[in-house]
């Protein structure tokens, strides 16, 4: 029972160790996140200069935007996921470490998330505003975009590590991961469109968490598995 | 199971390894007790990285079997990558990170706690570095990070791919002092290099072609 004890937190260790190293290298290399909402920001604040004024219209398709273009923020991140530590060998170190694999790439995603996903759900409130999306409907907006962010950096890492040896990957990486993120963005969209319209969310709500522990829980086995392939 | 496996510690035998059409090795074997040497030795392409890679578990092999203490590595993964550490061209550092940020995170993946980090980073001659990033140091600066991490690690078989790249002479002399310090201490090394080492160890040789 001790030795179990003892190899929990060693677990828990190496965990906090690889996501603490994840997040002083975004500190130390701001433009790598920042460059995702950039993204973010700018196609949710140009669609409404682009179509016109109209409050009626900026509600009808306003979800829809914001959770497209969350979409496409998270994939121009994932690319980098393992790609400079492919490069610069750091990724044979992962991988010969006494760590568990899955556990040190949940690390990992989990670290890409807080660097690329939060900043996102924080985000929105202040982009939906320029849909004129009612503020009681900002909490499931951030509620869902948070389920659905983390579910797509977590598919997103097994993408990652698929095409980490590849040039060019990108494109690879969208087709092998987007049509995994439709149901994301099919729930979160509605749900979203359902608060605004005033009718119940918890359907989607509880779909888009189910679907955030599925790829919580499974995907790091897989993305494990196709970087140990990627590494060869 | 190799018959003398209580003072075997690494043996593999019948290793085979292809790359495309090309055959690397064949029939390979060998066996290491405690404190002795493998020196991988081979021109440019000869597939000194790729048995090192494959010895590591980085790579399959297409045939033949490793053992470290007595159990098939591929089966016992755990146990042995908790007993190597590994050295190659590619350092494996973080560039943006420091010193002593790099060293502390492979501490924590093997969950060490150290407090004679001082001791081998001065053997090293990596004294007064610790709070640059590690860009800001020199090739052979950052290759002997990687040896302080090495010898940090605790690990008790150690696999070195030219570990003497970009080193000076006094960094030569110091890869071949921390190996002999390694291998009294009972420790096994396996090394790939091209240049000539003289180490005063039982060394087994391997010529690739």
């Amino acid at each position: 029972m001790k030795e179990l004890e003892q190899s929990e937190s060693d677990l828990i260790a190496g965990l906090v160790a690889i996501i603490r190293r994840d997040l002083l290298l975004a500190w130390k290399r701001p433009g790598d996140a920042v460059n995702p909402l950039m993204f973010y920001a700018m196609v949710c604040t140009l669609f409404p200069l682009a179509t016109g004024p109209s409050a009626e219209q900026l509600l009808q398709y306003g979800p829809g935007v914001l959770w497209v273009a969350a979409l496409l923020a998270t994939l121009l991140a994932l690319n980098g996921l393992f790609l400079s530590d492919y490069e610069d060998g750091s990724l044979d170190q992962l991988i010969l470490s006494p760590q568990p694999l899955p556990l040190l790439v949940l690390g990992k995603a989990l670290a890409h998330w807080l660097v690329t996903g939060l900043p996102l759900v924080l985000m929105s409130p202040l982009l939906a505003m320029t849909f004129s999306v009612p503020s009681n409907v900002m909490g499931i907006l951030m509620l869902t975009l948070t389920l659905g962010t983390l579910s797509l950096s977590m598919l997103g890492s097994i993408g990652a590590a698929l095409t980490v040896g590849l040039n060019r990957g990108n494109a690879l990486l969208s087709l092998l991961i987007l049509p995994l993120a439709m149901p994301v963005l099919i729930f979160g969209a509605r749900t979203v469109s359902l608060a605004v319209a005033g009718d119940a969310t918890s359907a989607g709500v509880y779909i888009l968490a189910a679907y955030c522990m599925f790829t919580v829980s499974l995907s790091p086995f897989a993305t494990a598995a196709a970087l140990k392939i990627s590494n060869e | 199971m190799p018959a003398n496996t209580l003072t075997e510690l690494l043996s593999a035998s019948g290793l085979r390894l292809f790359r495309g059409e090309r055959c690397l090795f064949e029939n390979l074997g060998f066996a290491l007790g405690a404190g002795e040497m493998l020196l991988v030795e081979g021109a440019n392409g000869s597939g000194k990285t790729s048995l090192l890679r494959a010895i590591a578990g980085l790579l399959s092999l297409d045939s033949g079997v490793i053992y470290w203490r007595g159990q098939v590595t591929l089966q016992n993964r755990q146990a042995l990558c908790a007993d190597m550490a590994w050295l190659s061209h590619r350092l494996g550092l973080k560039y943006d990170l420091t010193l002593v940020e790099n060293l502390r995170l492979d501490a924590a993946l093997r969950g060490l706690v150290r407090d004679d980090d001082n001791e081998v980073l001065d053997r090293l001659g990596l004294k007064g570095l610790e709070r640059l990033p590690l860009r800001a140091l020199s090739a052979g600066q950052q290759r002997r990070v990687a040896l302080a991490r090495l010898v940090l690690s605790a690990a008790r078989l150690w696999l070195m791919d030219e570990p003497f790249t970009n080193l000076d002479t006094a960094g030569q002399l110091l890869v071949r002092e921390i190996i002999e310090r390694k291998l009294k201490q009972g420790g096994v090394c396996v090394v790939a290099t091209h240049h000539a080492i003289d180490i005063s160890a039982p060394t087994s040789r391997i010529k690739l072609r």
